[in-house]
């Protein structure tokens, strides 16, 4: 790569870093979210500061053309992050189902259209 | 005497939740029954409500799985000794509901009204469904070691053992019923099948198209495997 574009990454990436931080000290991004993207970034920095880096490191792994190794990286972090958030989110589903839930139990004492009916008496008493 | 609660998970219902209220009354005076009302856009939870059932209103659409262990959640806080899951639409009979809590007397954890071992019976369920059943029954009989001819059926009772364990634990995507058996049988519950008739949906449109049941079938299969045991455990004792 030229010297041109490894300024360009450079560029680029300490900005994306920059935002990244900058959502979390504004609190818009929790900062679990943000540890894989900032060593993502750091990571970045780090090839793009020292052209040779990407070079030795496909040599040591054995991978003849420098930049797959990028692609490899860039995908399997990805693949990590994808995951993360399938978790999250299967466990955000979880936690919302059971709050719908608890709502709906109040509400067999608090109906939300303020019709207690004639059933409200009875589902205080419990079974007879 | 045992106290049930008849669990009705009821989604836009209202044309057929009076006649089957009403008959509950009728024929199981000293039953409670509480409706989950799942979303319904239309005055499900109003119409139950003026036929007596208790409600409990979910603020959106969970499906059988969320209303269903809303109901198992309500028996616990209010310590009924049995629930019996009853659908809205008017196909189980209230007075079969006596022939599934008497097996629960016997020492079962969970009876499930059959409607294909029973002497008689009118109820047609289409090619494409029974060939999915069918196929649903290999996989039952595969992995829960045990035959059952109606897997899917949604009239079923539950002991105390069982609904507390249901309370935290029932299966929340569509086809649940399908999940809770085996999960019931993994657990080491006993599970066994009794003969129902069932009649034709009085009101309303199934719930799920063919299209559909192919993206069901395949979230179950993956439920089915990851979710075996090595080893099966031995059977709970019953209380």
């Amino acid at each position: 790569m030229s010297t041109r574009a490894h300024l360009l990454l450079l560029v680029a990436t300490v900005g994306i870093l920059a935002f990244i931080i900058n959502l979390v000290r504004q609190r818009q991004l929790r900062a679990k979210y943000s540890i894989l993207w900032i060593i993502i970034g750091l990571g970045l920095i780090a090839f793009a500061a020292s052209p040779a880096l990407l070079d030795r490191v496909s040599l040591t792994l054995g991978i003849s053309y420098p930049p797959a190794t990028l692609f490899l990286a860039a995908l399997g972090l990805l693949f990590l992050v994808v995951v993360h958030f399938s978790w999250e989110l299967s466990r955000l589903e979880e936690r919302t189902r059971r709050l719908a839930e608890e709502l709906a139990l109040f509400r067999v004492e608090v109906p939300a259209d303020g019709d207690p009916g004639p059933a409200s008496g009875r589902s205080a008493a419990g079974p007879k | 005497m045992a106290t049930t609660l008849i669990v009705i998970p009821a989604f836009n219902e209202q044309e057929s939740l009076p006649a089957v209220l009403d008959e509950l009354r009728r024929t199981l005076p000293d039953c409670d029954a509480l409706v989950v009302d799942d979303g319904s856009a239309d005055s499900t939870a109003a119409v139950a409500r003026r036929h007596g059932a208790v409600v409990a209103s979910l603020p959106f659409n969970l499906g059988i799985g969320g209303a269903l262990r809303t109901g198992f959640r309500y028996a616990v806080l209010h310590g009924y000794d049995r629930v019996v899951q009853l659908d809205a639409d008017g196909q189980h009979d209230p007075a079969e509901v006596k022939l599934l809590t008497a097996t629960l007397d016997d020492g079962v954890d969970m009876a499930i009204g059959s409607r294909f071992t029973a002497r008689e019976s009118t109820y047609d369920v289409g090619r494409v469904r029974f060939g999915a059943m069918r196929l649903l029954r290999l996989a039952v009989l595969v992995l829960s070691g045990q035959r059952f001819t109606d897997t899917s059926s949604g009239f079923r009772a539950f002991s105390a053992p069982l609904v507390r364990f249901f309370a935290d634990t029932y299966p929340q995507e569509y086809m649940e019923s399908v999940e809770a058996l085996l999960l019931a049988c993994y657990e080491g519950f006993k599970v066994v099948e009794v003969p129902v008739l069932m009649r034709q949906r009085s009101a309303g449109v199934p719930s799920a198209r063919n299209i559909r049941l192919l993206y069901h079938y395949l979230r179950l299969l993956i439920v089915m495997v990851t979710t075996a045991p090595l080893r099966s455990k031995r059977p709970r004792a019953t209380g």
